[in-house]
């Protein structure tokens, strides 16, 4: 049951990206990828509940470079957007 | 396994994850404009704050210090290339963050299966499980090194000149397979080693990560430089939808929001890509372009027929303008003339001339790169025009200075459907008085081909490097209107 559960989140969440992310105009592509690919690091919750837990030291070695991988995708990825959103804004005050 | 929030019932976490996820849904309707954009990635990035510490706070920690140990480090990682990178080397950058959020997903799935595997008997790993665990792990490891290569060919590290052959296609075809069936060995006989120590490290799955590993590589390696902003697109839809699967693994409601927002987003943008150059996926992941034979009709069109020009002359043109568009190309971006370009904008402007920018879908080396460059040299964005909007002005249009591009503004994609651009959207310039072309030579641009533009009657080349052309420019120009 929870697959189909899963599997429903999961069509319904790619209807409302559709919807949203047709609306974003071709100036702000980049800054959304970014801010996208930062969104996509989420895994970094998966990364957390799997090197918590870790049981066996293969696991949380695994697990500490997930967190590793997933911080910098998430730090980096935010970041990159905000200074560039900055420059976006900056712009339309001329 | 439950941690200081632990006590709650488990609809409190699930609430928070119904948040976070909203966040992100609101975070990418602000997205929608330039005013509210900034604050919506900050909606955004506290809904991945909120998500992060309470599944910290829920679950126990066996080992606070790791993790502590590693946000430490991608965070510190993380901020440091964010605060170092220059803006013409932000795809390079979006594609190495992407490859790693991807090697995470992988990474993830691989210590889920381990960890479990650890605690049950050989070969009762539930079928959900390894199901997902394989998927993920095949998408994970092909957005990893598949981005890696992409970042490295924008980076100048891997060549990037576009290649078609067969050898490639088998070889890409061959660890496809083998992928899909070490995955489903994986699936149907999880304990292939049975009880040896190495059972417990789950070895069908490193196997899919390895044949994965190789088939990124060598899917992204034969593509050339100028398609990369379509294979950073679609990766990035890729790493979302390893995500999404990931969450599919842990059974996490907001890994699946996520995930599948971020596949959508990169999925429309590598759609929106294709279209703008009038070519499918498959031919821009596969094909290659066009074999060009047309080399020796170049000296047929350009002999005799190229007028070149001077900074004197333009900024002449330039004076007695009423309307003027900006065609910047990725060249303008490689020789960093966005800020001379911006410039001359800004005092046309203040000499009362209408200036605009045309900026074509894939200038650029990803998605909206030409706006950002110039949004970053203070150009307003509202001053930046799509294809479909300046098309009907240049019949207005008293002057285009071209600088840096060439495909995108070549004639042959409407006349001539024999042409490898046929049918790919172009500004059409020439339907402007005067045209500047502004370039290093008359080489073709990355289709190969020659562009019968350069050798109009009303157009004239401003040869030279973008930055030091348009710098000229800029002084003859700021000197004779004083």
């Amino acid at each position: 049951m929870t697959f189909v559960e899963n599997l429903t989140l999961f069509v319904l969440s790619a209807f409302v990206g559709y919807e949203v992310i047709t609306k974003i105009p071709t100036n702000l592509h980049t800054p959304l990828m970014s801010g996208a690919n930062a969104i996509s690091g989420i895994t970094l919750l998966g990364s957390v509940v799997v090197a918590g837990s870790g049981s066996t030291t293969l696991a949380t070695v695994l697990g500490f470079l997930a967190v590793v991988m997933a911080t910098i995708n998430v730090v980096g990825g935010y970041l990159v957007s905000h200074f560039m959103l900055d420059q976006f804004s900056k712009g339309g005050r001329n | 396994m439950v941690g200081v929030l632990g006590g709650l019932p488990q609809s409190v976490l699930s609430l928070a994850y119904l948040v976070a996820g909203v966040m992100f849904i609101q975070g990418l309707r602000d997205m929608t404009h330039p005013r509210t954009a900034t604050r919506g990635n900050q909606i955004s990035a506290l809904g991945m704050f909120v998500a992060v510490a309470v599944t910290v706070l829920w679950f126990e920690i066996l080992s606070p210090l790791v993790l502590a140990a590693a946000l430490l480090v991608g965070g510190a990682v993380g901020a440091w290339l964010a605060v170092s990178v220059e803006t013409t080397e932000m795809p390079q950058l979006v594609g190495l963050f992407n490859g790693f959020g991807g090697g995470a997903s992988a990474l993830v799935a691989g210590a889920e299966l381990v960890d479990t595997t650890n605690g049950l008997a050989a070969g009762s790993l539930p079928v959900g499980l390894t199901a997902t665990a394989a998927i993920a792990g095949l998408i994970g490891s092909v957005t990893f090194w598949g981005s890696l290569v992409a970042a490295g060919k924008l980076h100048g590290l891997v060549g990037d000149s576009p290649v078609s052959d067969n050898a490639g296609h088998a070889i890409k075809v061959v660890f496809l397979l083998a992928a899909v069936v070490a995955g489903l060995y994986l699936v149907v006989q999880p304990d292939v080693l049975g009880s040896s120590p190495l059972a417990s490290w789950v070895p069908s799955y490193w196997v899919v990560v390895v044949a994965a590993s190789v088939l990124g590589v060598f899917l992204v390696v034969p593509i050339g430089g100028a398609d990369m902003p379509v294979v950073i697109a679609l990766l990035n839809s890729y790493s979302g939808l390893a995500a999404a699967t990931t969450g599919f693994v842990l059974n996490n409601t907001v890994l699946i929001v996520a995930g599948t927002l971020v596949g959508a987003s990169g999925l429309i943008l590598t759609v929106i890509m294709c279209e703008s150059m009038n070519r499918s996926l498959a031919n821009v992941l596969f094909g290659g372009l066009g074999e060009s034979s047309e080399s020796e009709d170049m000296e047929d069109i350009y002999e005799g027929n190229i007028t070149e020009t001077s900074p004197e002359e333009v900024s002449m043109l330039l004076e007695t303008a009423g309307r003027a568009v900006i065609v910047p190309g990725y060249g303008m971006a490689v020789a960093q003339a966005q800020h001379a370009v911006a410039e001359l904008a800004a005092l046309l402007e203040e000499n009362g001339v209408d200036v605009e920018f045309g900026i074509h879908p894939v200038a650029g080396r990803m998605p909206g790169h030409m706006n950002a460059l110039l949004a970053e040299a203070d150009v307003s964005y509202e001053k930046m025009r799509e294809l479909e909007e300046v098309n009907p002005t240049f019949s207005q249009t008293d002057i285009v200075i071209v600088t840096g591009a060439n495909d995108v503004v070549n004639p042959k994609a409407n006349t001539d459907d024999s042409s490898p651009i046929a049918g790919m959207p172009v500004l059409n310039v020439s339907d402007a008085q005067t045209v500047i072309v502004n370039k290093r030579s008359l080489s073709p641009g990355f289709s190969g081909i020659p562009n019968p533009l350069f050798a109009e009657d009303n157009t004239s080349m401003l040869f030279g490097d973008a930055k030091q052309s348009m710098q000229d420019l800029l002084n003859q120009y700021k000197e004779s209107t004083g």
